[in-house]
Protein backbone atom coordinates (compact mmCIF):
# COMPACT_ATOMS: atom_id res chain seq x y z
CA UNK A 1 0.00 0.00 0.00
CA UNK A 2 0.79 3.52 -0.76
CA UNK A 3 2.56 5.25 2.48
CA UNK A 4 3.70 8.74 0.38
CA UNK A 5 2.46 9.92 -2.33
CA UNK A 6 3.97 12.75 -4.35
CA UNK A 7 2.32 13.89 -8.04
CA UNK A 8 4.78 16.87 -9.61
CA UNK A 9 5.34 18.80 -6.79
CA UNK A 10 6.79 22.31 -7.56
CA UNK A 11 8.84 24.46 -4.48
CA UNK A 12 9.74 28.03 -5.32
CA UNK A 13 11.63 29.98 -2.28
CA UNK A 14 10.25 33.48 -4.37
CA UNK A 15 12.41 33.42 -7.79
CA UNK A 16 14.54 30.38 -6.93
CA UNK A 17 12.69 26.94 -7.88
CA UNK A 18 14.40 24.57 -5.56
CA UNK A 19 11.41 21.54 -7.10
CA UNK A 20 10.89 21.15 -10.60
CA UNK A 21 8.58 18.49 -10.59
CA UNK A 22 8.75 15.46 -8.30
CA UNK A 23 6.53 12.32 -8.42
CA UNK A 24 7.25 9.65 -5.48
CA UNK A 25 5.46 7.17 -4.00
CA UNK A 26 7.16 5.37 -1.17
CA UNK A 27 5.33 2.02 -0.20
CA UNK A 28 4.25 0.93 3.19
CA UNK A 29 7.84 -0.85 5.11
CA UNK A 30 9.48 0.32 1.57
CA UNK A 31 13.12 2.08 2.77
CA UNK A 32 13.95 4.93 0.32
CA UNK A 33 17.29 6.39 0.57
CA UNK A 34 17.95 9.84 -1.61
CA UNK A 35 21.06 10.82 -2.40
CA UNK A 36 22.28 13.97 -4.53
CA UNK A 37 24.59 16.96 -4.01
CA UNK A 38 24.42 19.51 -1.79
CA UNK A 39 21.50 22.22 -2.81
CA UNK A 40 20.15 19.77 -4.99
CA UNK A 41 16.31 19.58 -3.32
CA UNK A 42 16.16 16.48 -0.97
CA UNK A 43 16.14 18.77 2.41
CA UNK A 44 12.94 20.49 0.95
CA UNK A 45 11.68 17.43 -0.91
CA UNK A 46 11.53 16.12 3.00
CA UNK A 47 10.28 18.96 4.46
CA UNK A 48 7.42 19.56 1.78
CA UNK A 49 6.31 15.62 2.99
CA UNK A 50 5.46 16.57 6.53
CA UNK A 51 4.37 20.03 5.39
CA UNK A 52 7.07 22.14 7.28
CA UNK A 53 7.36 23.85 3.61
CA UNK A 54 4.07 24.61 1.54
CA UNK A 55 4.87 23.22 -2.23
CA UNK A 56 3.92 25.64 -4.57
CA UNK A 57 2.67 23.39 -7.10
CA UNK A 58 1.46 19.90 -6.85
CA UNK A 59 0.01 17.58 -4.22
CA UNK A 60 1.62 15.44 -1.15
CA UNK A 61 -0.98 13.06 -0.26
CA UNK A 62 0.47 11.02 3.19
CA UNK A 63 -2.04 7.94 3.98
CA UNK A 64 -3.84 8.96 7.09
CA UNK A 65 -7.32 9.78 8.12
CA UNK A 66 -8.13 12.13 4.95
CA UNK A 67 -9.92 14.28 6.72
CA UNK A 68 -7.40 14.94 9.23
CA UNK A 69 -5.75 18.63 10.01
CA UNK A 70 -2.17 19.56 9.47
CA UNK A 71 -1.31 19.15 13.00
CA UNK A 72 -3.15 15.46 13.16
CA UNK A 73 -1.43 13.87 10.12
CA UNK A 74 1.95 14.96 10.95
CA UNK A 75 1.98 13.19 13.93
CA UNK A 76 1.68 10.15 11.87
CA UNK A 77 5.15 10.89 10.50
CA UNK A 78 8.59 11.25 12.71
CA UNK A 79 11.56 13.38 11.46
CA UNK A 80 14.91 13.11 12.48
CA UNK A 81 16.88 15.97 11.55
CA UNK A 82 20.60 16.30 11.21
CA UNK A 83 21.17 18.99 13.95
CA UNK A 84 19.48 16.65 16.17
CA UNK A 85 17.02 19.57 17.64
CA UNK A 86 16.35 17.37 20.91
CA UNK A 87 14.58 20.18 23.20
CA UNK A 88 17.33 21.36 25.44
CA UNK A 89 15.49 22.72 28.28
CA UNK A 90 13.74 19.25 28.98
CA UNK A 91 15.55 15.54 30.30
CA UNK A 92 15.52 12.79 27.57
CA UNK A 93 12.47 11.51 29.25
CA UNK A 94 10.17 14.50 29.02
CA UNK A 95 11.99 14.92 25.07
CA UNK A 96 10.19 11.43 24.78
CA UNK A 97 7.03 11.78 27.00
CA UNK A 98 5.91 15.44 25.76
CA UNK A 99 3.98 14.79 22.59
CA UNK A 100 2.23 11.69 23.77
CA UNK A 101 1.64 13.13 27.01
CA UNK A 102 0.25 16.47 25.58
CA UNK A 103 -1.27 15.26 22.03
CA UNK A 104 -2.62 11.68 23.03
CA UNK A 105 -3.29 11.93 26.40
CA UNK A 106 -1.44 9.32 27.17
CA UNK A 107 -1.12 8.97 31.13
CA UNK A 108 2.38 9.71 33.13
CA UNK A 109 2.89 6.02 33.71
CA UNK A 110 2.02 5.12 30.30
CA UNK A 111 4.23 7.36 28.55
CA UNK A 112 7.01 6.86 31.29
CA UNK A 113 6.86 3.14 30.15
CA UNK A 114 6.99 3.72 26.55
CA UNK A 115 10.13 6.11 26.99
CA UNK A 116 12.05 3.09 28.84
CA UNK A 117 10.80 0.85 25.76
CA UNK A 118 11.79 3.13 22.97
CA UNK A 119 15.23 4.48 24.83
CA UNK A 120 15.82 0.22 25.21
CA UNK A 121 15.01 -0.20 21.62
CA UNK A 122 18.11 2.74 21.06
CA UNK A 123 20.23 1.36 23.88
CA UNK A 124 19.87 4.52 26.12
CA UNK A 125 17.99 3.29 28.97
CA UNK A 126 20.69 4.56 31.58
CA UNK A 127 20.18 8.28 29.85
CA UNK A 128 16.59 8.72 30.75
CA UNK A 129 17.04 11.57 33.68
CA UNK A 130 20.03 13.19 31.80
CA UNK A 131 19.98 16.45 29.94
CA UNK A 132 20.54 16.42 25.81
CA UNK A 133 24.16 18.63 26.41
CA UNK A 134 25.34 15.48 28.70
CA UNK A 135 25.20 13.66 25.42
CA UNK A 136 27.26 12.62 22.64
CA UNK A 137 25.86 13.14 19.29
CA UNK A 138 25.51 9.90 18.26
CA UNK A 139 23.34 9.59 21.57
CA UNK A 140 21.33 12.81 20.67
CA UNK A 141 20.54 11.52 17.37
CA UNK A 142 19.05 8.08 18.87
CA UNK A 143 17.28 10.14 21.34
CA UNK A 144 15.94 11.78 18.69
CA UNK A 145 14.85 9.11 16.50
CA UNK A 146 13.36 7.53 19.66
CA UNK A 147 11.23 10.73 20.55
CA UNK A 148 10.02 10.42 16.51
CA UNK A 149 8.98 7.15 17.21
CA UNK A 150 6.62 7.74 20.39
CA UNK A 151 4.03 9.28 18.35
CA UNK A 152 4.01 5.48 16.78
CA UNK A 153 4.63 7.12 13.37
CA UNK A 154 3.23 4.84 9.94
CA UNK A 155 6.50 6.62 8.17
CA UNK A 156 9.62 8.12 9.51
CA UNK A 157 11.46 10.40 7.88
CA UNK A 158 15.23 11.12 7.98
CA UNK A 159 17.41 14.29 6.98
CA UNK A 160 20.99 13.23 7.13
CA UNK A 161 20.59 11.71 10.51
CA UNK A 162 24.73 11.23 10.28
CA UNK A 163 26.31 13.81 8.76
CA UNK A 164 26.63 15.80 12.03
CA UNK A 165 28.63 12.90 13.58
CA UNK A 166 32.20 12.23 14.45
CA UNK A 167 33.19 9.06 12.32
CA UNK A 168 33.05 6.97 15.33
CA UNK A 169 29.29 7.69 16.54
CA UNK A 170 27.84 7.57 12.39
CA UNK A 171 27.35 3.54 13.38
CA UNK A 172 25.88 3.47 16.34
CA UNK A 173 23.01 5.48 14.75
CA UNK A 174 22.64 4.10 11.38
CA UNK A 175 22.39 0.18 13.02
CA UNK A 176 19.61 2.22 15.22
CA UNK A 177 17.61 2.85 11.35
CA UNK A 178 18.56 -0.63 10.31
CA UNK A 179 16.42 -2.30 12.59
CA UNK A 180 13.84 0.30 12.16
CA UNK A 181 13.95 -0.69 8.60
CA UNK A 182 14.46 -4.27 9.72
CA UNK A 183 11.13 -4.27 12.05
CA UNK A 184 9.27 -2.99 9.14
CA UNK A 185 9.42 0.72 8.85
CA UNK A 186 8.39 3.01 6.00
CA UNK A 187 11.48 5.41 5.39
CA UNK A 188 12.43 8.22 3.79
CA UNK A 189 16.02 8.78 4.79
CA UNK A 190 18.63 11.61 2.58
CA UNK A 191 21.73 10.50 3.33
CA UNK A 192 25.32 10.43 2.07
CA UNK A 193 26.01 7.45 3.43
CA UNK A 194 26.50 5.20 0.17
CA UNK A 195 26.94 1.96 2.04
CA UNK A 196 24.32 1.85 4.21
CA UNK A 197 22.21 3.25 1.52
CA UNK A 198 23.26 0.21 -0.76
CA UNK A 199 22.62 -2.73 2.20
CA UNK A 200 19.45 -1.41 3.51
CA UNK A 201 17.63 1.05 0.92
CA UNK A 202 15.20 -1.25 -1.22
CA UNK A 203 15.28 1.97 -3.66
CA UNK A 204 17.77 4.61 -3.95
CA UNK A 205 17.15 8.06 -6.11
CA UNK A 206 19.36 10.05 -7.19
CA UNK A 207 18.05 14.09 -6.92
CA UNK A 208 20.10 16.82 -8.68
CA UNK A 209 19.03 20.66 -9.28
CA UNK A 210 15.51 19.92 -7.83
CA UNK A 211 15.08 16.64 -9.79
CA UNK A 212 15.00 12.86 -9.61
CA UNK A 213 17.23 12.01 -12.28
CA UNK A 214 17.73 8.70 -11.46
CA UNK A 215 15.73 5.87 -9.33
CA UNK A 216 16.07 1.81 -8.79
CA UNK A 217 17.51 -0.84 -6.46
CA UNK A 218 20.60 0.49 -5.14
CA UNK A 219 22.36 -2.35 -6.99
CA UNK A 220 20.87 -0.59 -10.16
CA UNK A 221 21.68 2.91 -9.16
CA UNK A 222 25.03 2.08 -7.66
CA UNK A 223 26.18 -0.72 -9.93
CA UNK A 224 24.97 0.18 -13.06
CA UNK A 225 24.33 4.31 -13.31
CA UNK A 226 22.74 4.95 -16.36
CA UNK A 227 22.42 8.97 -16.10
CA UNK A 228 25.96 11.01 -16.61
CA UNK A 229 25.34 13.14 -13.47
CA UNK A 230 24.46 9.83 -11.40
CA UNK A 231 28.00 8.64 -12.41
CA UNK A 232 29.88 11.89 -11.76
CA UNK A 233 28.04 12.50 -8.17
CA UNK A 234 28.84 8.62 -7.78
CA UNK A 235 32.48 8.82 -8.66
CA UNK A 236 32.98 12.03 -6.58
CA UNK A 237 31.63 10.70 -3.42
CA UNK A 238 33.74 7.36 -3.85
CA UNK A 239 36.72 9.71 -4.57
CA UNK A 240 36.03 11.91 -1.46
CA UNK A 241 35.34 8.86 1.00
CA UNK B 1 21.75 67.07 59.32
CA UNK B 2 20.33 64.71 62.17
CA UNK B 3 19.21 61.28 60.85
CA UNK B 4 17.06 59.93 63.72
CA UNK B 5 15.10 63.42 63.99
CA UNK B 6 14.77 63.19 60.04
CA UNK B 7 13.41 59.67 60.05
CA UNK B 8 11.04 60.33 63.10
CA UNK B 9 9.83 63.44 61.52
CA UNK B 10 9.00 62.42 57.59
CA UNK B 11 8.68 58.38 58.44
CA UNK B 12 4.78 58.57 57.94
CA UNK B 13 5.21 60.16 54.99
CA UNK B 14 7.69 58.75 53.63
CA UNK B 15 6.32 55.51 54.19
CA UNK B 16 2.66 56.43 52.46
CA UNK B 17 5.41 57.37 49.37
CA UNK B 18 7.11 54.10 49.43
CA UNK B 19 3.34 52.27 49.24
CA UNK B 20 2.27 54.47 46.06
CA UNK B 21 6.34 53.47 44.12
CA UNK B 22 5.51 50.14 44.78
CA UNK B 23 2.02 50.02 44.45
CA UNK B 24 2.41 52.03 40.73
CA UNK B 25 5.45 49.83 40.15
CA UNK B 26 4.09 46.84 40.68
CA UNK B 27 1.16 47.27 38.00
CA UNK B 28 3.45 48.42 35.62
CA UNK B 29 5.22 45.33 35.85
CA UNK B 30 2.25 43.62 35.54
CA UNK B 31 0.47 45.27 32.93
CA UNK B 32 3.67 46.30 31.07
CA UNK B 33 4.42 42.61 30.96
CA UNK B 34 1.45 41.56 29.46
CA UNK B 35 0.95 44.59 26.87
CA UNK B 36 4.49 43.48 26.06
CA UNK B 37 4.21 39.96 25.73
CA UNK B 38 1.71 40.62 23.33
CA UNK B 39 3.19 43.72 21.37
CA UNK B 40 6.11 40.99 20.86
CA UNK B 41 3.94 38.21 19.63
CA UNK B 42 2.38 41.09 17.07
CA UNK B 43 6.24 42.03 15.68
CA UNK B 44 7.08 38.40 15.01
CA UNK B 45 3.45 38.45 13.28
CA UNK B 46 3.22 37.44 9.66
CA UNK B 47 0.29 39.37 9.67
CA UNK B 48 1.92 43.06 8.66
CA UNK B 49 -1.25 45.34 10.43
CA UNK B 50 -0.03 43.69 13.64
CA UNK B 51 3.79 43.87 13.04
CA UNK B 52 3.63 47.69 11.81
CA UNK B 53 1.08 48.27 14.78
CA UNK B 54 3.69 46.79 17.50
CA UNK B 55 6.85 49.03 15.67
CA UNK B 56 4.85 51.76 15.65
CA UNK B 57 3.95 51.21 19.57
CA UNK B 58 7.92 50.84 20.61
CA UNK B 59 9.13 53.56 18.08
CA UNK B 60 6.89 56.14 19.50
CA UNK B 61 7.32 55.10 23.52
CA UNK B 62 10.95 54.58 23.18
CA UNK B 63 11.48 57.59 20.64
CA UNK B 64 9.85 60.45 23.84
CA UNK B 65 10.87 60.98 27.12
CA UNK B 66 8.24 59.47 29.86
CA UNK B 67 7.93 63.05 31.31
CA UNK B 68 6.33 64.19 27.93
CA UNK B 69 4.07 61.38 28.10
CA UNK B 70 3.33 61.86 31.14
CA UNK B 71 2.29 65.34 30.56
CA UNK B 72 0.01 64.36 27.15
CA UNK B 73 -1.91 61.48 29.38
CA UNK B 74 -2.53 63.47 32.37
CA UNK B 75 -3.22 66.64 30.53
CA UNK B 76 -3.48 66.79 26.96
CA UNK B 77 -5.60 62.94 27.16
CA UNK B 78 -8.34 64.55 29.61
CA UNK B 79 -8.66 67.80 27.31
CA UNK B 80 -9.09 65.77 23.88
CA UNK B 81 -11.50 63.61 25.72
CA UNK B 82 -13.62 66.19 27.34
CA UNK B 83 -14.74 67.53 23.69
CA UNK B 84 -16.54 64.42 23.72
CA UNK B 85 -17.23 64.02 27.51
CA UNK B 86 -17.69 67.19 28.91
CA UNK B 87 -16.14 67.16 32.74
CA UNK B 88 -14.24 63.91 32.14
CA UNK B 89 -10.87 63.80 34.34
CA UNK B 90 -8.62 61.57 35.20
CA UNK B 91 -6.32 60.78 38.74
CA UNK B 92 -3.04 61.30 38.70
CA UNK B 93 -2.53 57.80 39.55
CA UNK B 94 -4.37 56.59 36.85
CA UNK B 95 -2.34 58.26 34.68
CA UNK B 96 1.07 57.00 36.34
CA UNK B 97 -0.19 53.70 36.11
CA UNK B 98 -1.29 54.50 32.31
CA UNK B 99 2.12 56.09 31.64
CA UNK B 100 4.75 53.84 33.21
CA UNK B 101 2.91 50.55 32.08
CA UNK B 102 3.16 51.85 28.82
CA UNK B 103 6.51 52.23 28.99
CA UNK B 104 7.66 49.60 30.47
CA UNK B 105 5.62 47.91 27.99
CA UNK B 106 7.48 49.41 24.88
CA UNK B 107 10.85 47.71 26.12
CA UNK B 108 9.66 44.60 27.25
CA UNK B 109 8.03 44.18 23.84
CA UNK B 110 11.49 44.25 22.47
CA UNK B 111 12.88 42.21 25.39
CA UNK B 112 10.57 39.62 24.62
CA UNK B 113 10.80 39.54 21.08
CA UNK B 114 15.05 39.02 20.89
CA UNK B 115 13.83 36.00 23.33
CA UNK B 116 12.00 34.49 21.34
CA UNK B 117 14.01 35.18 18.15
CA UNK B 118 17.21 33.33 20.46
CA UNK B 119 15.07 30.42 20.79
CA UNK B 120 16.84 27.70 18.55
CA UNK B 121 14.81 27.40 15.17
CA UNK B 122 15.53 23.91 15.17
CA UNK B 123 13.64 22.86 17.91
CA UNK B 124 10.51 24.49 17.12
CA UNK B 125 10.50 22.63 13.90
CA UNK B 126 10.96 19.44 15.59
CA UNK B 127 8.02 20.10 17.47
CA UNK B 128 6.12 21.23 14.55
CA UNK B 129 7.20 17.89 12.92
CA UNK B 130 5.77 15.87 16.05
CA UNK B 131 2.36 17.69 15.26
CA UNK B 132 2.72 20.01 18.40
CA UNK B 133 0.50 23.15 17.07
CA UNK B 134 2.34 26.44 17.17
CA UNK B 135 0.60 27.19 20.74
CA UNK B 136 1.52 24.43 22.05
CA UNK B 137 4.63 24.80 20.40
CA UNK B 138 4.79 28.16 21.76
CA UNK B 139 3.95 27.21 25.52
CA UNK B 140 6.02 23.63 25.76
CA UNK B 141 9.55 24.79 24.01
CA UNK B 142 9.69 28.32 22.90
CA UNK B 143 8.73 30.49 25.79
CA UNK B 144 10.51 28.28 28.71
CA UNK B 145 13.54 28.78 26.78
CA UNK B 146 13.11 32.44 26.12
CA UNK B 147 11.86 32.89 29.27
CA UNK B 148 15.17 32.18 30.96
CA UNK B 149 17.44 33.52 27.89
CA UNK B 150 15.68 37.11 28.77
CA UNK B 151 15.63 37.15 32.76
CA UNK B 152 18.47 39.20 33.04
CA UNK B 153 17.18 41.94 31.05
CA UNK B 154 13.87 41.79 32.70
CA UNK B 155 14.99 42.12 35.56
CA UNK B 156 17.20 45.35 34.73
CA UNK B 157 13.66 46.81 32.92
CA UNK B 158 11.64 46.18 36.37
CA UNK B 159 14.17 47.95 37.80
CA UNK B 160 14.18 50.95 35.69
CA UNK B 161 10.47 51.12 35.80
CA UNK B 162 10.80 51.58 39.65
CA UNK B 163 13.24 54.26 39.77
CA UNK B 164 11.39 55.70 36.50
CA UNK B 165 8.19 56.16 38.67
CA UNK B 166 9.75 58.78 40.38
CA UNK B 167 9.36 60.97 37.11
CA UNK B 168 5.56 60.72 37.83
CA UNK B 169 6.27 63.28 40.46
CA UNK B 170 6.32 66.18 37.91
CA UNK B 171 2.57 65.32 37.85
CA UNK B 172 1.40 65.05 41.32
CA UNK B 173 1.52 61.34 42.26
CA UNK B 174 1.88 61.05 45.79
CA UNK B 175 4.97 58.88 45.45
CA UNK B 176 8.46 58.86 47.25
CA UNK B 177 10.11 61.35 45.55
CA UNK B 178 7.05 63.67 45.62
CA UNK B 179 6.79 63.10 49.28
CA UNK B 180 10.18 63.79 50.14
CA UNK B 181 10.02 67.06 48.51
CA UNK B 182 6.38 67.98 50.62
CA UNK B 183 8.78 66.96 53.29
CA UNK B 184 11.96 69.42 52.70
CA UNK B 185 9.68 71.94 51.98
CA UNK B 186 8.85 72.76 55.23
CA UNK B 187 11.83 71.41 57.14
CA UNK B 188 14.87 72.17 54.64
CA UNK B 189 16.78 68.76 55.71
CA UNK B 190 17.57 67.74 52.60
CA UNK B 191 20.45 66.06 52.85
CA UNK B 192 18.82 63.79 55.27
CA UNK B 193 15.34 63.27 53.33
CA UNK B 194 16.82 62.42 50.18
CA UNK B 195 19.66 59.77 51.31
CA UNK B 196 16.41 58.44 53.23
CA UNK B 197 14.78 58.72 49.81
CA UNK B 198 17.95 56.98 48.37
CA UNK B 199 17.97 53.71 50.94
CA UNK B 200 14.43 52.71 50.30
CA UNK B 201 14.88 53.28 46.57
CA UNK B 202 17.66 50.85 47.28
CA UNK B 203 15.73 48.31 49.81
CA UNK B 204 13.26 48.19 47.22
CA UNK B 205 15.33 47.23 43.96
CA UNK B 206 17.31 44.81 46.31
CA UNK B 207 14.08 42.88 47.30
CA UNK B 208 13.67 43.03 43.37
CA UNK B 209 16.76 41.39 42.86
CA UNK B 210 16.60 38.79 45.49
CA UNK B 211 13.76 37.66 44.25
CA UNK B 212 14.59 37.25 40.88
CA UNK B 213 18.10 35.66 41.65
CA UNK B 214 15.84 33.35 43.61
CA UNK B 215 13.20 32.98 40.33
CA UNK B 216 16.46 32.12 38.24
CA UNK B 217 18.20 29.51 40.41
CA UNK B 218 14.84 27.79 40.50
CA UNK B 219 14.36 27.95 36.37
CA UNK B 220 17.69 26.68 36.28
CA UNK B 221 17.61 23.65 38.92
CA UNK B 222 15.70 21.91 35.96
CA UNK B 223 18.79 22.77 33.75
CA UNK B 224 21.46 21.48 36.16
CA UNK B 225 20.35 18.53 37.83
CA UNK B 226 22.83 17.07 40.81
N1 LIG C 1 13.78 28.62 3.53
C1 LIG C 1 14.49 28.81 2.39
N2 LIG C 1 14.49 30.03 1.80
C2 LIG C 1 15.18 30.24 0.67
N3 LIG C 1 15.91 29.31 0.04
C3 LIG C 1 15.95 28.07 0.56
C4 LIG C 1 15.25 27.77 1.78
N4 LIG C 1 15.47 26.46 2.07
C5 LIG C 1 16.27 25.99 1.11
N5 LIG C 1 16.58 26.95 0.20
C6 LIG C 1 17.40 26.78 -1.00
O1 LIG C 1 16.92 25.68 -1.70
C7 LIG C 1 17.98 24.95 -2.30
C8 LIG C 1 17.88 23.50 -1.89
O2 LIG C 1 18.11 23.38 -0.52
P1 LIG C 1 18.01 22.01 0.26
O3 LIG C 1 16.65 21.43 0.05
O4 LIG C 1 18.41 22.27 1.65
O5 LIG C 1 19.08 21.12 -0.49
P2 LIG C 1 19.86 19.83 0.02
O6 LIG C 1 19.19 19.33 1.25
O7 LIG C 1 19.78 18.88 -1.13
O8 LIG C 1 21.27 20.26 0.28
C9 LIG C 1 19.26 25.64 -1.85
O9 LIG C 1 19.70 26.45 -2.89
C10 LIG C 1 18.83 26.45 -0.67
O10 LIG C 1 19.63 27.60 -0.56
MG1 LIG D 1 19.91 19.12 3.19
Amino acid sequence: MTKILLEAVRKSFRTLEVLKGIDLSVDGGEVVCVIGPSGSGKSTLLRCVNALESVTQGRVIVMSDPNCDLNTARRNIGMVFQSFNLFSHMTVRRNITLAPMDLKKTTKPDADALAVELLTRVGLEDKIDVYPRQLSGGQKQRVAIARALAMRPDVMLFDEPTSALDPEMVGEVLAVMQQLAFDGMTMLIVTHEMGFAREVGDRVIFMADGMIVEQGTPSEVFGNPREPRTKDFLRRVSQAG
Amino acid sequence: MDFAMTIRGSWSLLLTGLVTTVIVSLIAIAVGTVIGFVSSLMGLSRIWVLKALSEIYVWVIRGTPMIVQAFIVYFGMPQLIQTFVPGFTISAFTASAITLSTNAGAYLSEIFRSGINAVDPGQVEASRSLGMSQVRTMRRIILPQAVRITIPSLVNQFIITVKDSSILSVIGLAELVNRAKVYVGGTYQFFATYVLVAVLYLAVISALMVASRYIEKRLNRDKDPA
